[in-house]
């Protein structure tokens, strides 16, 4: 028989019940549509993380509170206490190859300018090497400098977006913001940087981090241990070999907070360290993803298999027909095996409509990122042509093995 | 003169069940019918009719003993080569129709020709093909009808045109009146007479008299085997309704 006579009477058996074949196209639409956005998922965060490393900066070193070991449960920071911001100076004063010290301190605030008020802006206290560490640039007024750091100065630099939304046109230096209860000048304003990650950098707005302890985050201990902080970033010298610098600065934190090497309250991490538990991460979730998109695929097959096989019961009598009047054991087979490959490649077509559709409805609508790979949708829909011929074999292998005088008698 | 034999059976025997019922269905059955004969086998229900015209018509095999068709053992031929023969040279017709629900009588009549395997044949011939063999049963203005917009003699007559578009050596019918009314019947009988005498090889089960006394040969069988064979007496050819109701009266 000609391919294309198989291919019609495939095609006219399927339109006979299109509810059905719809219903058995599903959960190939599912699989492959789920193959295609969950892999533009893992592209797009894999996109993210991409930008992030390398927004932040080269020859960077970070230095981390860690609570897992050391003090947790304990107020203050200080002997195994976590970092305060006194370790900054230490790492910078102390430290040989280190170029720059950048404390940072978040906490969010209402902002209010005249009429203008804005909820829960980001806040972040920071120190003098920031913009160079960071790589901001200020496009007018000036950054706050260690002076104003050292006596607390109630001084602000703004982020882009933020100026505009607070003074709109107004030029925003010299003017008075009022953060929380308290009044701060505006000394400066970013210029626009964008998303890093998921970090807006130019809806913040940046104080010197001596004002945001004492106004935002003040501590009872703060006194008798120094203020806590999150982060140190330690920029470093690139002649000098990292491994020696973390080194000294773990010998460093441990003699200050009076904790051991084994047991540190502190962790510190390269760029390359991150990088790798950033690229593990992402790695374990594509995999997870890769299985999960497999696993709704295979699903999809078996519902081909199944529903062909219902199908196969259904019309042995049609068989039957067919084979009184001719049809080889081949023919019924190929008959049987084109609806199950018709149905996956329809299926599979729909699903990758619906693939690439839900992909940009995602990275439109929600906070992900996605990024549609182009052979991720051809992998999909090959794969569900390999499923349909997979799992149509086996029923159109049962059809073409019925036996003319039974499957005619089949009622 | 002798005349070219279409089937040729020797010693046929089907047996079912090999467990510990077995039911020899037909038992060393042999039996010649030449080209051209009008043949109708008759005998009670679970004699054998089936049976045997499920094996002539190559849709089951023998248990064992020989089976040759227009020449050809088939006894011995694998699932493919019996759909090769049942295609090309046999037509069946089935006491229930057999037609595809929801496919019109033309494309019923096409589906014998899609598993042909003589040079295929293009949409436009095929589709002559099929209405000729439909003009050939009377029904040239019902093919787009589809089997549940049709009666029961136009069904049967469907299946008599599908039977017919291959141009079959052998044209078997399974008590093909067997769901029809007499008057249906008697149309049905007709036709099949007609074939006879433009040529057709006819073998027929019934269990009416009336209709076996269209043939011109009567085979009895009993217990899977040949009982009687012998020419009907009253057998003269009609063709036509008005000859038939003429012979009843
Ligand atoms: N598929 C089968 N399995 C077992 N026994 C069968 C089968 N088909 C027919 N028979 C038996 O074979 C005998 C002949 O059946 P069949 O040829 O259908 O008779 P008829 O058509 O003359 O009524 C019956 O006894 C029947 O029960
Ligand atoms: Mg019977």
């Amino acid at each position: 028989m000609r391919a294309s006579k198989v291919f019609q009477i495939a095609s006219k058996g399927l339109t006979k019940n299109k509810l059905r074949s719809l219903l058995t196209m599903l959960g190939v639409i599912i699989g492959v549509a789920a193959v295609i956005i969950m892999i533009s998922i893992s592209s797009g965060t894999e996109a993210a993380i991409e930008e992030q490393i390398t927004g932040l900066g080269t020859n960077l070193v970070f230095v981390q509170s860690s609570f897992s070991r050391g003090g947790f449960g304990r107020e203050g920071g200080g002997p195994s206490g976590g970092l305060v911001y006194d370790d900054a100076f230490a790492i910078a004063e102390e430290i040989n190859g280190v170029t720059a010290v950048v404390v940072e301190q978040n906490s969010s605030e209402t902002v209010k300018v005249g009429d203008t008020t804005l909820e829960d802006v980001a806040i972040l206290g920071t120190t003098a090497d920031f913009p160079s560490v960071r790589d901001m640039a200020i496009e007018s007024g000036r950054y706050f400098n260690q002076t104003d750091i050292d006596r607390t100065q109630k001084v602000a630099v703004l982020g882009s977006t933020l100026a505009e939304e607070l003074f709109g046109d107004t030029p925003p230096v010299g003017q008075l913001v009022t953060v929380g209860n308290t009044k701060l000048t505006v000394v400066g304003v970013f210029e626009e940087k964008g998303l890093v990650g998921s970090t807006d950098f130019d809806s913040r707005i940046y104080i010197p981090i001596t004002v945001v302890f004492q106004k935002f985050t003040p501590s009872q201990f703060a006194r008798i241990i120094g203020d806590r902080v999150r982060v140190i970033y330690v920029e470093v010298d690139s002649d000098i070999p990292l491994d020696e610098i973390i080194l000294q600065i773990e010998l460093l934190l441990a003699k200050r907070h009076e904790v051991s090497l084994e047991e540190p309250d502190f962790v510190i991490q390269t760029q390359q360290d991150i990088i790798q538990t950033q690229e593990a991460t992402t790695s374990a979730f594509r995999d997870l993803l890769t299985w999960v998109a497999a696993v709704s695929l295979l699903v999809g097959g078996i519902g081909i298999m199944n529903i062909m096989l219902v199908s196969v019961t259904e019309r042995t009598r049609e068989i039957g027909i067919r084979q009184s009047v001719g049809a080889s054991p081949n023919d019924i087979r190929y008959q049987f095996l084109t609806e199950a490959l018709l149905l996956s490649l329809v299926g599979g077509l729909i699903g990758v409509v619906v693939g690439i559709g839900g992909a940009y409805l995602f990275g439109e609508l929600g906070e992900m990122r996605t990024v549609i790979v182009p052979s991720s949708v051809l992998l999909a829909f090959s794969s569900a042509a390999a499923v349909g011929i997979f799992f149509g074999f086996y029923p159109a292998n049962k059809a073409s093995q019925l036996d003319p005088i039974d499957a005619l008698r089949h009622e | 003169m002798t005349i070219e034999a279409i089937i040729e059976i020797r010693e046929l025997t089907k047996v079912y069940g090999m467990g510990e019922v077995q039911v020899r269905a037909l038992d060393e059955v042999n039996l010649t019918i030449r080209k051209g004969e009008f043949v109708a086998i008759m005998g009670p229900s679970g004699s054998g009719k089936s049976t045997l015209m499920n094996i002539l018509g190559c849709l089951d095999r023998s248990t064992s003993g020989k089976y040759i068709l227009a020449g050809e053992d088939v006894s011995d031929l694998d699932k493919t080569q019996l759909a090769i023969i049942r295609n090309q040279r046999i037509g069946f017709i089935f006491q229930s129709y057999n037609l595809l629900p929801q496919t019109s009588a033309l494309e019923n009549v096409i589906l014998p020709l899609l598993y042909s395997r003589n040079g295929d044949l293009s949409d436009a011939e095929q589709a002559e093909k099929a209405l000729i063999a439909l003009e050939a049963v009377g029904l040239a203005d019902r093919v787009d009808h589809k089997p549940q917009e049709l009666s029961g003699g136009q069904m049967q007559r469907v299946a008599i045109a599908r039977a017919l578009v291959n141009d079959p050596v052998l044209i078997l019918a399974d008590e093909p009146t067997g769901n029809l009314d007499t008057r249906s019947g008697e149309e049905i009988m007709t036709l099949m007479s007609e074939l006879h005498t433009q040529g057709s090889t006819i073998i027929m089960v019934t269990h009416d008299d009336d209709i076996a006394a269209y043939a011109e040969r009567i085979i009895r069988l009993r217990d899977g085997q040949i009982e009687t064979d012998e020419q009907n007496g009253g057998y003269s050819p009609r063709t036509t309704l008005e000859e038939v109701d003429h012979a009843r009266q």
